[in-house]
């Protein structure tokens, strides 16, 4: 039974060790912010950050992450992630919207190493993150805002 | 049983024809068997004779002072609910952020696919906004004035004293009073017989951008809930096991080693496979990795897309089985030509691939009822299924419509397969508990049902003057509607989806058929965003480009000129052409492509910049210019059309769906690869004025990418590109 810290919280989770954090997170901390699209780190919707590094949390073991900071997007704070995420509402990037919590984490994290990052940054940081909806135009142009209102 | 009952229906009832027939096909099939059981509501009225009370059908006010409308139009991501919110902001007067939207179902006078006839309530053709553009107004009209009459009653003023504004009724002497305070008293007020609209001069939301969708929100906090979300007391998860070929059955299954895995708690047989029944996903995929099953694969579909792609070309060179349209004499016209040119096109099987895996939760209550969690795209055929597979009836179906993660036509299927399964399951395990039976990516990819593959044949004669003056198109591939609750709509062996887009041209061409060979084969298909315009708009506007080259004309002009008639399609070709700067040189090393396509009534030319690398065609630029009558949201519009312009390139470029020996070979996303970031174009989306009636916008901006790439590499390259996805049509 792991104890993993959650959104700065302790939580032992009645799990084996094997089990993904994905899994842990939605089914036993009740956690459904990452969403489940392809069980293989292949879509990036289940993207959180464990210790700050954007991590698809389908792929990780619980056993594996004990010890470590895991942020939700039902945790994520701070400045960068407000302004990502105001920006997100004011440019209506969303359609269906099941892929954007994980595209919302990886983009905060992008924004946190590379406050100002070019189109080959985004493509870099964001590449895993896959919309269905092809919202990656509206995705660009938000980083590249957020960014903007970041340096203000 | 059941499709003999919906065909039996539909077969009683007066078939509309039309040129986007699906869509009243749809709507006959299920308003036949509509007909003898009155539909469990969720949360509306029942239907009941008489006038439709707009405050208890649509719009919902309670003392508290929110709004809740009830949406008849399904939300997969397009934005209906935003459409709808805006419709009846626009009339009631109500504040935005007083105001959300739910999926309504269970009453089809009220939610039947108004554009369709009413028959009944479904989501597809993208004819959200044109089913909801009067329903929806009126309905918030409706309720403003029976809202100014229960506070004209309540304060003995006259009602035209009275005005309505910010969720607020004020009369200059009486005071003030918020439409919660009235609401209860506003329901029982008279229903207005016909109540007056206001006009474009007056509209403050209906093409104005200031009201934004109300689910951004909680689509970007992780709050949003969708079917895989839903969590009920004492529930548990089932992942399936689905049949290694299409066609097979099970015959036997070992459960042992899997009923061993901690948290797994049964394994059981479903009408479409065998579900592992878990505590929790985990346990569940566990479990069902230890299922030993034995397949009876007697009658499955053993061949390779390979050996019917083969046949498909056989049939492509033969005549065609079926006649969709005969206008003059093509023969005799193409004996006459100075010129021929013929051309075979390739299409794959695409899946469709929606981020959130197919899933839905089913419950059965004390009471009696079943209540089931889905993405009900066409709920009165779910309910209808799934009381059959529950042994109950109908009216004790509850459904509760959630909006999903993506859909592009995934979750409106003829045999409501993942609500089956969660029914089916939830009663194998002797109705003991909620059951989500939740797909795994997996599942999706290999289950099918996919966009049929397709063998076009196309030859056209020129004149001397470089005109048109015969053509012949003939498609081969599956039916989307043969064999399922839609067959009603197939006249004289036509599927219409298989020839939309190829039948009806807007293009002045003399002397043209259209021939349709149907094939059977045991893979299941279905519409895909777009539906045939997929496939039809990439041979009809590949082949006018490679008809352009013959006649040596400019690809635009050549279009135009048979035009005269068809002058919405025109305005966007020229939209386009203009803000493209066709006509002048492109950036350095890109070349240019145009193409035109109309599908479900709203108009989209786009044009590209596209260079080529050694990794294949790079997508620089997309213009696109769009009519579709009356923009409600011009903000949706313009997001419609880029995310169709980068669902619609993904598979241009890199999609397919393969068999080998019958087996599906792309299993998730590693090798079946929708567009990523680094390929998205820019995009700019021009919206033509317009005060025509609105038409749809989820669909359309797909047809045209597939052609315009392609005419932009032969642009570049002098080859054409005539098998999709490119990466294999380029490689061949």
């Amino acid at each position: 039974m792991p104890t993993l810290g959650i959104n700065g919280q302790s939580r032992d989770i009645d799990a084996p060790d094997d089990m993904p954090l994905l899994w842990a997170l939605r089914d036993i901390a009740g956690l459904t912010g990452a969403k489940f699209g392809c069980g293989q780190a292949l879509c990036g919707a289940c993207t959180v950050h464990v210790d700050g590094v954007p991590t698809r949390s389908c792929q990780t073991f619980i056993g594996d992450v004990a010890g470590s900071e895991i942020t939700t997007i039902e945790g994520v704070t701070g400045r960068v992630a407000e302004t990502v995420q105001s920006v997100w509402v004011a440019m209506d990037v969303p359609q269906c919207g099941y892929c954007q919590s994980g595209q919302i984490m990886s983009a905060v994290a992008l924004l946190s190493e590379t406050p100002k990052p070019t189109d080959d940054d985004i493509d870099g940081a964001m590449s895993g993150n896959l919309c269905r909806c092809a919202t990656y135009h509206r995705i660009r142009g938000a980083i590249h805002e957020a960014a903007r209102q970041l340096e203000a | 049983m059941l499709h003999h009952i919906m065909s039996r229906a539909a077969a009683k009832t007066n078939v509309r024809t039309s040129r986007r027939g699906f869509l009243i096909g749809a709507a006959v099939v299920s308003g036949g068997f509509a007909v003898g059981f009155r539909a469990a509501p969720a949360f509306a009225q029942d239907p009941v004779p008489g006038p439709i009370n707009p405050l208890a059908a649509y719009i919902h006010i309670t003392a508290d002072d929110r709004v809740t409308i009830l949406s008849s139009q399904f939300d997969m991501g397009q934005g209906s609910y935003h459409g709808i919110m805006t419709l009846v902001l626009e009339e009631l007067g109500a504040r935005p952020d007083q105001t959300d939207v739910i999926g309504a179902c269970g009453n089809i006078p009220a939610y039947g696919n108004a554009a369709a006839g009413g028959f009944a309530q479904f989501s597809g053709g993208s004819t959200s906004m044109a089913s909801s553009w009067d329903r929806y107004r009126l309905a918030g009209a409706a309720a403003r004035e029976m809202l100014v009459a229960a506070a004209a009653e309540a304060w003995s003023v006259p009602a035209a004293e009275i005005t309505v504004a910010n969720g607020a009724l004020t009369h200059p002497t009486a005071g003030t009073a918020s439409f919660g305070a009235l609401a209860e008293a506003a329901a029982g007020m008279a229903i207005p017989e016909a109540s007056a609209l206001k006009t474009e001069a007056d509209w403050t939301i209906i093409g104005k951008d200031e009201v934004r969708r109300a689910d951004s929100a909680s689509k970007t906090d992780g709050t949003h809930p969708f079917t895989i979300d839903v969590a009920l007391p004492g529930m548990l998860t089932a992942t399936m096991i689905h049949p290694p070929r299409f066609g097979a059955t099970v015959r036997g299954f070992d459960a042992a080693a899997a009923l061993a895995i901690p948290g797994v708690r049964d394994v059981v047989a479903t009408p479409r496979g065998v579900a592992v029944v878990a505590e929790n996903m985990w346990a569940s995929l566990q479990g069902r990795d230890a299922v030993t099953i034995d397949w009876d694969e007697t009658t499955a579909e053993t061949r390779g897309t390979a050996e019917i792609m083969a046949l498909y070309r056989d049939l492509a060179a033969k005549s065609p089985a079926a006649t969709a349209l005969v206008e003059g004499d093509s023969a005799a016209a193409m004996s006459t030509a100075v010129r021929t040119v013929e051309a075979t096109y390739e299409f794959p099987y695409l899946a469709h691939a929606a981020m959130e895996p197919l899933n839905a939760v089913a419950r059965m209550n004390a009471d009696g009822t079943l209540e089931i969690w889905a993405g009900h795209q066409m709920p009165d055929l779910y309910q209808f299924i799934a009381s059959e597979v529950a042994g109950i009836t109908p009216d004790k179906v509850i459904l509760h419509v959630m909006k999903t993660g993506g859909g592009f036509g995934r979750r409106g299927v003829g045999d409501a397969d993942v609500i089956v399964e969660a029914v089916a399951t939830a009663r194998a395990v002797g109705w003991s508990a909620p059951v989500k039976v939740q797909w795994t990516r997996e599942n999706d990819m290999k289950g099918g049902p996919y966009r049929p593959a397709y063998v076009h044949t196309m030859k056209a004669g020129l004149d001397a003057d470089g005109s048109i003056i015969a053509w012949e198109h003939h498609i081969v591939g599956q039916s989307i509607m043969k064999g399922g609750p839609f067959e009603a709509m197939m006249q004289d062996g036509i599927d219409p989806t298989s020839v939309e887009g190829a039948q009806v041209l807007p293009y002045a061409v003399p002397n043209r058929t259209v021939g349709l060979t149907t094939t059977e084969v045991g893979v299941p298909v279905l519409w895909w965003r777009a539906v045939g315009s997929t496939h039809t708009a990439f041979a009809v506007e590949t082949f006018l480009d490679e008809l352009a080259a013959a006649a040596g004309q400019d690809p635009l002009d050549f279009r135009l000129a048979m035009l005269g008639a068809s002058p919405r399609h025109a305005g966007v070709l020229r939209l386009a052409a203009e803000k493209a700067g066709w006509g002048t040189p492109p950036p350095e090393g890109r070349s240019r492509g145009i193409a035109l396509a109309e599908s479900f009534s709203t108009f989209v030319a786009e044009t590209v910049e596209v260079s080529m690398s050694d990794a294949g065609p790079i997508v620089h630029r997309v213009v696109c210019a769009v009519d579709c009558g009356i923009a409600i949201n011009p903000d949706t519009v313009r997001a419609q059309m880029e995310g169709a312009i980068g669902f619609g390139l993904g598979a241009a470029l890199a999609e397919e769906i393969t068999l080998e020996g019958g087996e599906v070979v792309q299993a998730n996303y590693d090798t079946y690869t929708p567009l990523r970031i680094e390929a998205m174009p820019t995009v700019e989306v021009h919206i033509v004025p317009s005060t025509e009636r609105p038409t749809g916008v989820g669909e359309p901006g797909v047809p045209p990418i597939s052609p315009v790439v392609a005419n932009a590499i032969r642009a570049a390259t002098g080859k054409p590109v005539t098998v999709l996805p490119i990466s294999r049509g380029m490689s061949v």
